[in-house]
């Protein structure tokens, strides 16, 4: 893929800024609602693609409200499409999201190929970790870069950590780290857990663990609750769960706050108000860390929220977040480097002049030992921001963000 | 979205201009959808009238007799009659107006869309849309230049400076500056326009015969993060010797020499400080502190801080009365 941004502009870049001199009415991308300009093809577009390799199965939850959107991620990475070309009009730049969905336990590594053989150089995922692994190594011989917009393991930016991978959505330590930072504000410091039994669950488990020892809570008491493969909905289901939930915790000790790990949906909706004191209830259920909220309008939000709103029809979630986010770094990538050629906006990525404005308060940038979005985590109940972490009080030498998650020190990334 | 723009509307009727000589600050409370009427002499509040939903953009006629004011959550900009302090009239504006400027001549309001990546100009006589311009993702800052023939739009997302021709209604250039530029500010001479940029930190110095960046400034406080560094409103003084510019979350206004570029003082105001405005003996400047819910009134001959009032709820933006 070869720059088509003229020459004469090549004058006018400079470090951190660069001037753009383009006459008379501009050629406005197909953005919803908008008048369109008189388009004079008087430049070449510059086409940027970018592949989306999504895993998807439709997927119960226990409440009907929880049933993840079809398009969940996907309308993200579209709005930051249409965001993009307003910005590429200007610049001569066209943008595409070409997605490809595979089933959650499928091989990957052709559906890959196929984007790259199809002139992606850029791919989001919202795939699982092992599916991510396997096609890291090839992304990394053939220049193409990943942005992870949809799993959280820790592993992917620690053990597994990989060169040719960037991560947008936060870790479930980071989201941990979020959630108790406010509890320990607010000193509720004793805590009990209530882990559900497949492995997501334990590593969410694990990462509220270690999120207790980070900020000085205590768990003070621990529940496996085992998926006995109940099914998720049932017409007379709920007289039984009044009446299991309070003696499930019954025998749990005194507490400030009852913890769940729940990411399967097997019980977490079912906690609270149902538990045998009247305690609050956070983590996967109750008051929940997220990358993004649907009702969240600080920071300029509302203005993302309205636009994924109208092109959408329905409110926009973290996951939309992340791939809006994936996106929009490319975006901003091939502003600020005139162009489309992939080692430049890869070394500008990467270099100290990167960050991204998200509707977080404060820039983004990479942690560049493991390549995970630095990011603020939003707290909330199913209606509205309770608060957002960094805590204040929550200090760090580097990036208060970098009290979210695990830090540079801990790290066992090496990236390759 | 509905429109009940004046439904809201409260007779002021016991209100008293002050003395001759005061001028009157106007404070846009976000949150309270209030506007606060402050004697800029005494800096006494004088009184809180009621407007539309989320007020922001606030801005004066050149006589002084009309306030326009962007009521973004009721889409219309709203005309405050400053005799009376009522509502006398709604502007057609586009959906969610957030700041706007006011021709030199007086006649039209330039005013930036957020929702719907426009520029609307509006004739303030006719009540009428003279021309809708594409802009850049989430339009903001609004700035003309002295001679009324430049309009300069920032875009938020998009980051750029787009710079209007106000006879032809076209973009003649895009100036790329830092994240989530918000304001736009002209020097006196009309040579430059000044942008800041909220997430970048930054303020661009842009040549207006040039469109290119000449200088980038960059602001450090001991002992504040730099992210808590995030450049809002920005005011000149009219002999063009210094800058202000409101620092946002780092809770100062920086004073800049715009001969060296160097900031030669931050002045610590309120919490959140986003916009500023001068009095127009320019002895005075106002900056509106939105966490503490205050206006802090800064002496212009000392940079010094004189007094903080408390007016509404996160109060977002300030004008004040000519003379």
């Amino acid at each position: 893929m070869t720059s088509a941004v003229p020459g004469t502009l090549a004058a006018f870049l400079c470090f951190f800024s660069l001037t753009v001199n383009v006459p008379g009415a501009l050629a406005q991308e197909a953005t919803a609602g908008q008048p369109a300009a008189a388009a004079k093809p008087e430049k070449k577009l510059t086409e940027i693609k970018i592949g989306y390799l999504r895993a998807y199965a439709p997927q119960l939850a226990l409440s009907v409200l929880d049933i993840p959107p079809r398009d969940e991620g996907v309308a993200g990475g579209n709005v930051a499409i249409a965001d993009n070309n307003t910005t590429g009009s200007f610049l001569g730049q066209k943008f595409s999201l070409d997605v490809t969905e595979v089933k959650p336990d499928a091989d990957v590594v052709p559906a890959f190929k196929d984007m790259i053989a199809k002139g992606n150089r850029y791919v989001v995922a919202d795939l699982s970790a092992r599916q991510l692994l396997s096609i890291a190594d090839l992304a990394r011989d053939n220049g193409i870069l990943i942005f992870n917009a949809g799993a959280t393991d820790d592993n992917l930016r620690e053990e597994e950590c990989r060169a040719s991978i960037y991560h947008t959505i936060p870790t479930r330590s980071m989201l941990a780290d979020g959630l108790a930072q406010y509890l320990i504000w607010k000193q509720w410091r004793r805590w009990v857990l209530i882990y559900g039994s497949h492995e997501r669950d334990q590593l969410f488990a694990e990462a509220l663990r270690r999120a207790a020892t980070r900020f000085g809570g205590e768990i003070v008491g621990e529940k496996l609750f085992e998926d006995t493969g109940t099914a998720r909905r049932t017409d007379s289901g709920v007289v039984q769960i009044q009446r299991q939930m309070p003696v499930f915790t019954q025998d749990l000790p005194e507490h400030d706050v009852l913890l769940v790990a729940d990411e399967s949906e097997v019980f977490g909706t079912y906690v609270p108000f149902r538990t045998w004191t009247p305690r609050p209830v956070a983590g996967t259920a109750g008051l929940t860390p997220s990358a993004w909220h649907p009702a969240g309008e600080q920071w300029g939000g509302t203005q993302i929220q309205n636009r994924f709103a109208k092109a959408n029809g329905r409110r926009m979630v973290s996951k939309d977040m992340a791939a809006w986010t994936a996106v929009r770094i490319l975006g901003e990538a091939a502003t600020r480097t005139q162009g489309a050629d992939p080692g430049k906006m890869a070394d500008f990525i990467r270099s100290d002049d990167f960050s991204i404005a998200a509707f977080k308060g404060q820039k983004l940038t990479f942690r560049k030992w493991n390549q995970q979005l630095r990011q603020p985590i939003f707290l909330g109940d199913t209606r509205s921001v309770v608060s957002t972490s960094p805590q204040e009080g929550f200090l760090h030498q580097v990036s208060e963000l970098d009290t979210l998650g695990i830090d540079e020190p801990e790290t066992r990334c090496v990236l390759k | 979205m509905q429109r009940r723009a004046c439904a809201l509307a409260i007779v002021a009727s016991g209100f008293m201009a002050g003395p001759a000589s005061a001028y009157m600050a106007y404070v846009s409370n976000e949150k309270d959808n209030t506007m606060t009427v402050v004697d800029t002499a005494t800096m006494q509040v004088m009184k809180t009238v009621n407007v539309g939903q989320r007020p922001r953009g606030i801005t004066i006629s050149h006589d002084g007799k009309q306030i326009y004011l962007c009521a973004s959550d009721d889409d219309s900009i709203e005309v405050i009659d400053t005799a009376t302090l009522e509502i006398v009239d709604t502007l057609p504006s586009g959906p969610d107006p957030e700041l706007f400027v006011l021709s030199p001549d007086g006649k039209t309001l330039y005013v930036a869309n957020e929702d719907d990546n426009l520029v609307t100009v509006i004739d303030i006589e006719g009540k009428k849309v003279l021309a809708e311009i594409p802009v850049g993702v989430e339009p903001e800052g609004m700035g003309v230049s002295p001679d009324g023939k430049t309009m300069v739009n920032t875009s938020e997302t998009t980051n750029m400076a787009h710079f209007i021709d106000t006879s032809t209604h076209e973009i003649t250039d895009n100036v790329l500056v830092d994240a989530r530029p918000r304001f736009v500010e002209f020097t006196p001479d009309g040579k430059q326009a000044w942008v800041s940029a909220e997430i970048g930190g930054t303020v661009s110095v842009i040549d207006n015969q040039t469109r290119e960046v000449v200088q980038k400034i960059t602001f450090e406080v001991a002992g504040l993060r730099a992210e808590s560094i995030q450049p809002v409103g920005v005011r000149i003084t009219a002999d063009g010797k210094k800058a202000y510019v409101a620092l946002g979350p780092a809770n100062r206004v920086a004073v800049i020499n715009t001969q060296t570029y160097e900031v030669e003082k931050y002045v610590l105001v309120g919490q959140r400080v986003w916009q500023l405005a001068f009095t127009p003996d320019q002895k005075t400047i106002i900056s509106t502190n939105g966490v503490s819910n205050d206006i802090t009134f800064i002496d212009v001959a000392t940079d010094e801080p004189v007094q903080s009032v408390t007016v509404g709820a996160l109060p977002w933006g300030v004008v004040v009365s000519p003379k």
